[in-house]
């Protein structure tokens, strides 16, 4: 085999799947969502209208229309970009002093941190959201822990509001966070806070203006691998959220399993998409920028 | 770096990883709880296993959860190879901006929009060539592959990138075939990245629910959606039970990889 044909090869298989798999897909959704909802199998009307002999393109703006003018889209689009910005800082006030800490810790536990980590990761997301329910709950083993302390005379509400999917989020996308804040500050050289100390910097002041500017990078990687996903989270407003929670990704999930209006879900995927192309585009950036 | 942690920092340690674990904790402690209520302590029992072990609705997901994950684990292995090879190694190609992007969107895409639009292609391809059809385990399968494929490209693109290519180079020197240099020389130096990323395809295919939901069929009930609506009936102590065992599995093939690992490395 010749090294070209060879290449070919190697590249054909996998590059006609994802085209397949991914592409197409997305292709088809921007058709579906420009279609009307009809009843019937499936459930949306052909957008090529060959009836009476000849072709007509049948183009409905109908779902994008609702999409912008009823409150129900618009408020859970602003909720799922408030929502998942919040957990970002939240997950960078808590995952930086973590990954930084794991950096500065001593040789021989440094790898068992940094696995302790990943941990979590390798066991079911939605069994560690479920076991913030049993923590959350009216009688929940925050509450009874509280109500016996005497701290608090009535269980506070901690469940199916803001706060639990505040708590979701931050918990299951820290990793997220950490992992490339600690690849970053652990590329930093340490003779440069020592030259920042000798030039009379303090060691707060040597923080701010070294460590925090050089990793700056690492913020960015973890802030968009925490945000993307996020924004179009299911799991965590339906187990931990209530009805002032709505984020988009649970009103597509409606959409299509309650309401069945495939035009309307597939019309919220491309506007969640269009929202997120930008921070992907620049995700996909930094982390080639790591492996080049 | 200086190894010295400041007080400041070992407490933010301290309280991250309280935080990481102390759900996981609760979790396992209330398996073992005689009481149907989570939160009331009424003393040690194994009663939720006993009951776990009879629950065949659990059981039947469970195995119809690991055929599609060893299946999407195994295919996203071979296709993700194959795409960080080719990310990696050939530099200039045509569409290879495209490629790039297809091969990381899927890590970060929203899975409600990865799941809609697929579910639409299968649902269009049935209406166009017959194939495939309905939906069920297969549908899942090439969903899960696609997104499996994109973690174990990842993984396998980052060894390639800090490997010495001189041992590549010394093999085809001395008269290897280009493709018999692959499989003696640098299959054995990714094996690593290989094992980790079939692993992760394998696990993301297991813990899927969104893209699992949108791709199924009737007859296709995954242990995720099992566990996802019990839990939307209420809190069952059945559930902690089986997150135990998960725990306990995944933890005990953590250690043996580790294991595994530093005994190679001291080989060396």
């Amino acid at each position: 085999m010749s090294a070209a044909l060879r290449r070919r090869a190697v590249l054909a298989l996998p590059y006609a799947w994802l085209v397949l798999f991914f592409l197409v897909p997305f292709l088809i959704s921007l058709k579906i969502s420009v279609a009307e909802s009809v009843i019937g199998i499936p459930p949306y009307s052909a957008l090529i209208d060959t009836s009476g002999g000849s072709w007509r393109l049948d183009l409905s703006g109908e779902s994008y229309r609702r999409l912008f003018t009823d409150d129900l889209y618009v408020v859970a689009y602003l909720n799922a970009v408030k929502f998942a910005g919040i957990s970002t800082v939240f997950c960078l006030l808590l995952g930086y002093p973590l990954a930084y800490g794991i950096v500065r810790a001593p040789r021989r536990l440094r790898s068992l941190l940094l696995l302790l980590v990943i941990l979590p990761f390798w066991t079911s997301f939605l069994i560690r959201v479920y076991a913030w329910i049993g923590l959350l709950k009216e009688n929940g083993l925050i509450n009874n822990v509280l109500l016996t302390l005497g701290l608090i005379h009535q269980p506070l509400i901690l469940l199916n509001n803001a706060f639990a999917v505040y708590v979701g989020i931050v918990y299951s996308y820290l990793p997220f966070m950490v992992l490339p804040l600690y690849a970053q500050l652990e590329k930093l050289d340490p003779a440069l806070l020592e030259a920042a100390a000798d030039l009379g910097c303090r060691p707060w002041q040597a923080f701010l203006r070294v460590t925090l500017p050089l990793s700056m990078p690492g913020i960015a990687a973890g802030a968009l691998l925490v945000f993307i996903p996020a924004v179009g989270e299911f799991v965590i407003p339906s187990l931990l959220g209530g009805p002032d929670t709505l984020m988009i990704g649970k009103v597509l999930w409606d959409e299509f399993f309650a309401n069945h209006d495939w035009p309307m879900a597939s019309a919220v995927a491309v506007a969640m998409l269009l929202l997120l192309l930008l921070p992907m585009g620049f995700i996909r950036r930094l982390l080639q920028g790591e492996t080049a | 770096m200086i190894h010295r942690l400041s007080p400041f920092l070992t407490v933010m340690l301290a309280v991250g990883y309280a935080f990481l674990y102390g759900p996981i904790a609760s979790l396992v402690v209330y398996s073992f709880n005689a009481s149907r209520l989570v939160t009331v302590w009424a003393g040690f029992s194994t009663h939720w296993y006993v009951e776990l072990m009879h629950n065949e609705a659990i059981q039947q997901a469970a195995l119809i959860s690991l055929e599609i994950a060893v299946t999407a684990a195994s295919g996203a292995l071979l296709l993700g190879t194959m795409a960080g090879y080719a990310l990696q190694r050939y530099r200039r190609f045509r569409g290879r901006a495209l490629f790039g992007t297809l091969v990381t969107a899927p890590l970060v895409m929203p899975e409600v929009i990865t799941g809609l639009s697929l579910l639409l292609l299968f649902v269009a391809l049935e209406q166009a060539i017959g194939w495939p059809r309905g939906r069920g385990i297969l549908t899942i399968a090439a969903a899960h592959i696609t997104l499996g494929t994109a973690y174990v490209a990842v993984v396998v693109e980052a060894r390639l990138a800090a490997f010495d290519r001189s041992l590549e180079e010394a093999a085809l020197d001395l008269g290897a075939r280009p493709f018999k240099v692959f499989l003696v020389i640098t299959l054995p130096l990714i094996a690593p990245a290989l094992a980790a990323g079939w692993l992760l395809a394998f696990t993301l295919s297991l813990d899927d629910l969104v893209i699992a939901s949108f791709t199924s069929g009737p007859s296709s009930t995954t242990l995720p959606m099992v566990i996802f609506s019990s839990i939307r009936l209420g809190v069952s102590p059945q559930i902690n039970a089986l997150a135990t065992l998960f725990l306990v599995t995944v933890a005990v093939l953590v250690t043996g990889a580790g294991r595994l690992m530093r005994a190679r490395e001291s080989e060396r």
